[in-house]
């Protein structure tokens, strides 16, 4: 066991884990933090997506001791006070419907959003082409992001 | 719950550390990078190594450096700082529309260009880019350095010429003046899909071609008969013809789940044409959206 430090969610934490102790199970197990899903386990589906260091990354392909000094933005993270616009924008536009695939989009566009404030339809679908959603057949989440780039500021 | 193969795990702090360990394990201990490759394999037990040793904390290994025509890259640069690399989208534009098409931003945030020519699958994306720009891969050992040119690189699928005590240090690729290149892929779906046939097509000023191909051989190839074909030649509908029938003769693809043999063999012929064609294209300054050429999906 070995013990790392690294933040979440704007918060010190430590933990102890083994070598082959995988991100996403640490997460979920030892740190309390429930939204990256657990989907392919092998880095296709996006379930998982976490913020490592503002860039959406596969928590099932990072080994927890990879996390040492790093900071980790889940879900929980970007919500603490109170729902992002994206959020709001999905409740909106009703752009989930099991919501499995939900918290890893919204990081992967939250991401984008840093990057690109007002994102052509084809940049947002490049940046979710690996976050697979089965019920909402995208659309939905399409016209939610896209609001987002048409409001007037 | 941790992974069922249990092993150690070093960061070491410099290269020197980083090879006398690799030296002592030889093939018992594993390069980790990324990992997008290497937990995969260690989840499905195709890898069962004793000891992981993560690079990512050599300062050295994450330069990017474009200086006099010549690209070099640390073996830790992931393929999300490549495609924003604007010296490698000026120079290398092949490379970049490669980069851009390797799994999914999520992926490329962590998975690194030396990493996947240590992979060595046959559908390799960034390999017709390398073969193109005649890559040099650097590598290093306690036994000191060598340079291994990317032709001699891939020996058999998942199977290269690094030793066992060796660390691909980075890689250096050449950029050819007054040219344009295009990389063509062809996958079943747009993002996150493997290649079912890859073409690299490179033009420039004097008419001098270079091209090479990804899953259509158990290794990436450059097609050298269709390069010498069209040197120094203005294309036309015929020369074209006459290129897509070498394919044959520069491929051998194989049928398995992504396509058949014969599918293969003729999308080649079909981007192997608008390969060419947005080559010359992007050569005259014209804007082309590589991964648009086979009506694909954003």
């Amino acid at each position: 066991m070995k013990e790392i430090n690294l933040t979440l969610n704007n918060e010190s934490r430590s933990v102890l884990v083994e070598p082959n102790e995988i991100l996403l199970d640490v997460l979920r197990d030892k740190l309390g933090v429930k939204s990256p899903k657990c989907g392919c386990e092998r880095g296709d589906c996006g379930a998982c997506t976490v913020l490592l260091d503002g860039q959406a990354v596969r928590s099932c392909l990072i080994l927890a001791v990879e996390a040492e000094g790093h900071s980790i933005t889940t879900v929980e993270g970007i919500s603490a006070d109170k729902l992002s616009a994206l959020q709001e924008a999905f409740i909106q536009f009703n752009s989930f419907q099991c919501g499995y695939c939900a918290p890893g989009i919204i990081l992967a566009v939250t991401e984008l959003l840093e990057k690109h404030p007002k994102p052509t339809l084809e940049q947002i679908k490049e940046s979710i082409a690996g976050n697979l959603c089965r019920c909402t057949g995208y659309t939905p989440i399409f016209n939610a992001i896209m609001s987002l780039t048409k409001e007037e500021k | 719950m941790a992974l069922a193969h249990e092993f150690d795990y070093v960061r070491p702090q410099s290269l020197t550390e980083a090879l006398q360990l690799k030296d002592k394990y030889k093939d018992k201990a594993r390069w980790l990078s990324g990992g997008t490759d290497l937990i995969v394999n260690i989840k499905e037990g195709m890898m069962k190594p004793d000891l992981l040793i993560d690079i990512k904390d050599i300062d050295e290994l994450w330069q990017i450096g474009f200086n006099s025509g010549k690209l070099s890259l640390g073996a830790a640069v992931s393929f999300s700082e490549l495609i924003d690399s604007e010296d490698v989208r000026q120079h290398f534009g092949m490379l970049t529309d490669a980069c851009r098409t390797v799994a999914s931003t999520g992926v490329r945030a962590r998975a690194t260009l030396v990493g996947n020519i240590c992979s060595a699958v046959p559908s390799l994306d960034s390999a017709p880019p390398l073969f193109c720009y005649e890559a040099i891969v650097h590598c290093a050992s306690v036994d000191g350095k060598r340079d291994i040119p990317i032709d001699q690189w891939f020996l058999a699928p998942r199977k290269t010429a690094l030793a066992d005590n060796e660390l691909v240090t980075g890689i250096t690729l050449t950029a050819i003046p007054n040219s344009a290149g295009v990389y063509v892929k062809l996958g079943r779906y747009g993002g996150e899909d493997l290649a079912q046939a890859g073409w690299g097509v490179m033009v420039d000023h004097n008419k001098q071609y270079r091209i090479a191909h990804c899953a259509l051989a158990a290794t990436p190839k450059r097609a050298y008969q269709i390069e010498q074909l069209l040197a120094g030649k203005e294309l036309s509908d015929a020369l074209i013809e006459q290129a897509i029938a070498l394919i044959p003769q520069e491929t051998s693809p194989i049928t398995d789940i992504r396509s058949s043999k014969e599918y293969r063999l003729h999308v080649s012929g079909v981007m192997l044409k608008r390969g060419l064609q947005a080559a010359y294209d992007r050569l005259q300054g014209k804007t082309v959206e590589a991964h648009k050429l086979l009506g694909g999906i954003a």
